[in-house]
C-alpha cells in the first residue's frame, strides 16, 4: 500500500525448517535481527524490516506435507487451494487469499470472511512447527483436537506476529466443503436496522448462516465506483444508507434455498421491514458478484487513494456512531475535501463486531495523522473495544498497544517476549515497543 | 394467422436449464455425457435474452405500449427454477413443456417444433427472443431452424435491437466476423442473443416473491403433438487430453537439441 518501505539489503530464502533453524541461530549470536516474512500481505507493517534486519522469506516452503480426509486435518507449510479437491476449504477465508501463506496468517492471527462460521484460528490451528529465537525448533505439530497436557504454548505464536518465532509448520482443521453457497445483499434505510436484522437472520438461519458483512453508502458507491462487482439497479440502491450482505452455506441446496427463502419473505412482509428490498444471486457468477461488491471495497479503496485504515473492535451498535465522528472530526479540522481526504468509510464483518474503518486521503500528511490519531484509538478506548480487531499491532500501532491492554497485560507480554528472546532479535520494533 | 391486438407487443423468450458454466465439467464413467449431479442455472444466452425482452417492455412501457414477455422452457422437473428466474427478471408467465427425468436432452429440430406448436397455440407471437446457443451442447441451430420452420425472419448473434412499432419492425446489429452488419426485420421474428447485447440484471427480492405467484402452464410433449425422439445416437463423450507440463533448459543448445529433436527445424 506504499506505506511501509523497508531498509533491507538482505533476503534469505530457506526451504527447509533446518535451514530455518540455522539461519535464526547464526542471527542470534551474532545479535542480527531478523523479519520474518510470508506472502507480505499484512497492513501495519508487521513484515517490513524498520532498519537494516536480515529478511527471511517462507515463501520457498510451500510442501504439503500430509491430509487426512477423515478427521480433515492438514499439515502445511504455505497452502493455495490444495485442499479443493478433496471437498474441504480453508477455515479462513481472506481478501488477500491468492498471495497471503498460512506462516503469516496464523502469525498474525487472521480473521477474514468466514470467522463467524469457522472461528478464529486460536480454534482451528490443531498444532505448529516454530523455530525459536536461539534456533530451536519447537515441534508442536499435532493434529489432535483435544490435547490438554500442560501450557498451551502454540497459542502464544498465534497472533504474536513473528516476534517470538518463526512457524514454519501448521498442522490446521479443515471444515468439509459445503455443498451449496447462497448469497443476497439487502439494502436498509437506516443504521438502526442492522442489529435487529442481524438478530432476526442469525434466529432463521442458526447453522447455515456463514457470513454477515456490512457495508456502508459510501464503501457501497465507492465499490461500484472502481467496476467491483455489478451494482444493483438505482431503484434498489436508492434511499439505502448502507447494505449487508448474508452468505449461506449448507449441505443441501433445497433446505438451505426454503430457510433463505423463509426468511426473505418474512423481512419482506414485516409491518415495519428492516430492508428496503434486496438482490438474491441466481447463479455462481450473481454470486460472485455480489461477493466482488464487498470484497472489492479494499481494492476500490487504494485505487481512489492513499488509506488510512483502522480495523477495530466495537459494539455493533456504534459502528455507524464510529464513521460519523470520524468524518465529523475531519470536517472540523477543515480537511475533508478533494485535496485531502475525499471519504471516510466503513465496512466489516457485523457477525464479529468488526469494522474497518478507512480514511482515504489524497495523500499521506502529518495533518491527517494528527487528526486521526490517538482520536480514533481513544474513541475505541472508550467503547473498550480492540485498536486492532484482527489485522494485528505490526509497527503501525506499537504505540496504541495500551488503549486495549492495560499495564499489567503489556508488562506480562515483554516478560514472555524477553524470555523467548532475550536478544530481541526476532523481528524487532514489532507490536511492543 | 396472427390477429394480434392492436398496440400490443408478445414477447416469448424460449430459455434452457444448463450446467453452470463456473462449473468444472465432468464427463461421467460411462462416457455417455457430462455428469448432471451438478450446479445449473439458466443458460447466460437465454438470461441476456429475457433481460433485453424485459429492457424493451422498460422503454415502450413509457408510450404506454402494453408489451407481455412470456418465459418457455422443455425439460424436467427441476426446469421451472429456470422458469422462475426469468419471472423473477420480469417475464410475466411461462410455459413448462415437461420431459421425462430419464430422457435425453431434446436435439435442436425438436425443440424448435415445439416452439412452433406452442407459437401456434398462442396465435400472438410478434417476437421470439432466445439464446444463439445453449452452453451445454453448443448447437447453436434452434433459433434458425424456427424461422425456417415458421417461415419467419431472423436476425441472429444481436448485439442490439430497436423497434419500430408503427413500421413493425427491428434495426438489429448483429455480431459477424470481422465487424457488425445492420439489419432490418419485420414482424413476427426471431431474435437470437450475443454476448454484448446486454447484462442482465440481479432478481429484486420482491420480484423474486411476485415471480412465486406468476402463473406457469404446465404441457406435455403430447399436449403439442410432438415428440422428442432423437435422431442422433451420443457414441462416445471423452475429456480431452491431459496437458503434459513444460521443461526448463539449462542452455540455448540444448534447447535447440530439444526443438530438433521434436521435429522443428530452421526456416
Amino acid at each position: 500500500m506504499g506505506k511501509y518501505h523497508g531498509k533491507s539489503t538482505t533476503v534469505l530464502k530457506p526451504k527447509t525448517t533446518q535451514e530455518v533453524s540455522e539461519i535464526v541461530k547464526w542471527c542470534n549470536d551474532r545479535r542480527i535481527g531478523i523479519v520474518p516474512q510470508g506472502g507480505n500481505t499484512g497492513l501495519v507493517g508487521g513484515s517490513v524490516p524498520l532498519r537494516d534486519e536480515v529478511i527471511v522469506s517462507l515463501s520457498n516452503m510451500t510442501q504439503v506435507r500430509s491430509f487426512d480426509p477423515v478427521s480433515g486435518t492438514l499439515h502445511v507449510t504455505s497452502l493455495v487451494y490444495y485442499v479443493a479437491p478433496h471437498n474441504h476449504i480453508m477455515p479462513l477465508d481472506l481478501g488477500a487469499k491468492g498471495s497471503c501463506q498460512i506462516g503469516g496468517n496464523v502469525s498474525t492471527n487472521a480473521g477474514g470472511l468466514r470467522l463467524l462460521r469457522y472461528g478464529s484460528l486460536h480454534g482451528s490451528v490443531l498444532g505448529l512447527e516454530v523455530v525459536l529465537p536461539d534456533g530451536t525448533i519447537l515441534d508442536q505439530l499435532t493434529t489432535l483436537r483435544k490435547d490438554n497436557t500442560g501450557y498451551d504454548l502454540k497459542q502464544l505464536f498465534i497472533g504474536a506476529e513473528g516476534t517470538l518465532g518463526i512457524i514454519t509448520g501448521v498442522s490446521i482443521l479443515t471444515p468439509p466443503a459445503p455443498q451449496a453457497s447462497n448469497n443476497v445483499i439487502l439494502a436498509l434505510p437506516r443504521f438502526e436496522n442492522v442489529l435487529p436484522l442481524y438478530k432476526t437472520v442469525k434466529r432463521q438461519l442458526s447453522e447455515i448462516l456463514s457470513a454477515f458483512e456490512f457495508i456502508d453508502r459510501t464503501a457501497y458507491d465507492l465499490a461500484v465506483k472502481h467496476g467491483q462487482g455489478r451494482a444493483l439497479s438505482e431503484g434498489e440502491v436508492e434511499g439505502a444508507q448502507c447494505f449487508v450482505l448474508v452468505e449461506t452455506s449448507g449441505g443441501r441446496r433445497e433446505h438451505d434455498e426454503e430457510k433463505l427463502n423463509d426468511l426473505l419473505e418474512s423481512l419482506l412482509e414485516a409491518d415495519e421491514p428492516l430492508i428496503n428490498t434486496g438482490v438474491l444471486a441466481q447463479n455462481p457468477a450473481q454470486f460472485s458478484s455480489l461477493w466482488a461488491l464487498r470484497e472489492g471495497v479494499t481494492e476500490a479503496v487504494s485505487k481512489e487513494g492513499k488509506a488510512y485504515k483502522y480495523d477495530i473492535s466495537v459494539p455493533l451498535s456504534t459502528f455507524k456512531e464510529c464513521v460519523d465522528l470520524t468524518r465529523e472530526r475531519l470536517r472540523s479540522k477543515g480537511l475533508l475535501n478533494e485535496d485531502q481526504v475525499k471519504a471516510v468509510i466503513g465496512y466489516g464483518h457485523v457477525g464479529d463486531g468488526n469494522l474497518h474503518l478507512n480514511v482515504i486521503a489524497k495523500s499521506y500528511t502529518p495533518e491527517i495523522q494528527d487528526a486521526l490519531e490517538p482520536f480514533v484509538y481513544e474513541l475505541v478506548a472508550s467503547h473498550r473495544g480492540s485498536v486492532s480487531a484482527e489485522h494485528g499491532i505490526g509497527a503501525m500501532k506499537t504505540h496504541a498497544l495500551h488503549y486495549s491492554k492495560d499495564e499489567v497485560s503489556i508488562a506480562w507480554m515483554k516478560k514472555i517476549k524477553a524470555i523467548f528472546d532475550p536478544n530481541g532479535i526476532m523481528n524487532p520494533g514489532k507490536v511492543l515497543e | 394467422m396472427r390477429p394480434s391486438p392492436a398496440r400490443l407487443l408478445n414477447i416469448l423468450v424460449p430459455v434452457k436449464r444448463a450446467v453452470d458454466y463456473a462449473v468444472k465439467i465432468r464427463v461421467n464413467p460411462q462416457q455417455t455425457g457430462v455428469d448432471l449431479n451438478v450446479k445449473h442455472s439458466m443458460n447466460p444466452f437465454d438470461e441476456i435474452a429475457v433481460e433485453e425482452a424485459v429492457r424493451i417492455r422498460e422503454r415502450l412501457s413509457k408510450d404506454s405500449e402494453p408489451v407481455t414477455i412470456t418465459a418457455l422452457t422443455i425439460g424436467p422437473t427441476k426446469s421451472v427454477e429456470t422458469l422462475r428466474t426469468a419471472l423473477a427478471m420480469g417475464a410475466d408467465s411461462a410455459i413448462h413443456v415437461e420431459t421425462q427425468e430419464s430422457a435425453s436432452s431434446p436435439e435442436p429440430l425438436g425443440v424448435a417444433k415445439a416452439i412452433r406448436a406452442i407459437i401456434q397455440k398462442q396465435e400472438s407471437v410478434d417476437i421470439v427472443i432466445m439464446g444463439k446457443q445453449a452452453i451445454d451442447d453448443d448447437f447453436g441451430q434452434t433459433g434458425q431452424m424456427l424461422a425456417g420452420l415458421l417461415g419467419w425472419g431472423q436476425a441472429t448473434y444481436a448485439s442490439k435491437v430497436d423497434l419500430d412499432l408503427v413500421q413493425k419492425n427491428a434495426v438489429v446489429l448483429r455480431e459477424i466476423d470481422g465487424g457488425l452488419e445492420q439489419v432490418r426485420v419485420k414482424f413476427p421474428m426471431i431474435i437470437t442473443t450475443d454476448l454484448r447485447l446486454n447484462e442482465p440484471r440481479y432478481a429484486s427480492l420482491p420480484n423474486i416473491m411476485k415471480a412465486k405467484k406468476k402463473p406457469v402452464t404446465r404441457l406435455t410433449p403430447t399436449d403439442l403433438g410432438i415428440s422428442f425422439e432423437p435422431q442422433m445416437e451420443i457414441i462416445r463423450v471423452t475429456e480431452p487430453p491431459k496437458r503434459i507440463g513444460g521443461a526448463k533448459v539449462e542452455s540455448v543448445d540444448e534447447l535447440v537439441e530439444k526443438l530438433r529433436a521434436a521435429g522443428f527445424t530452421a526456416v
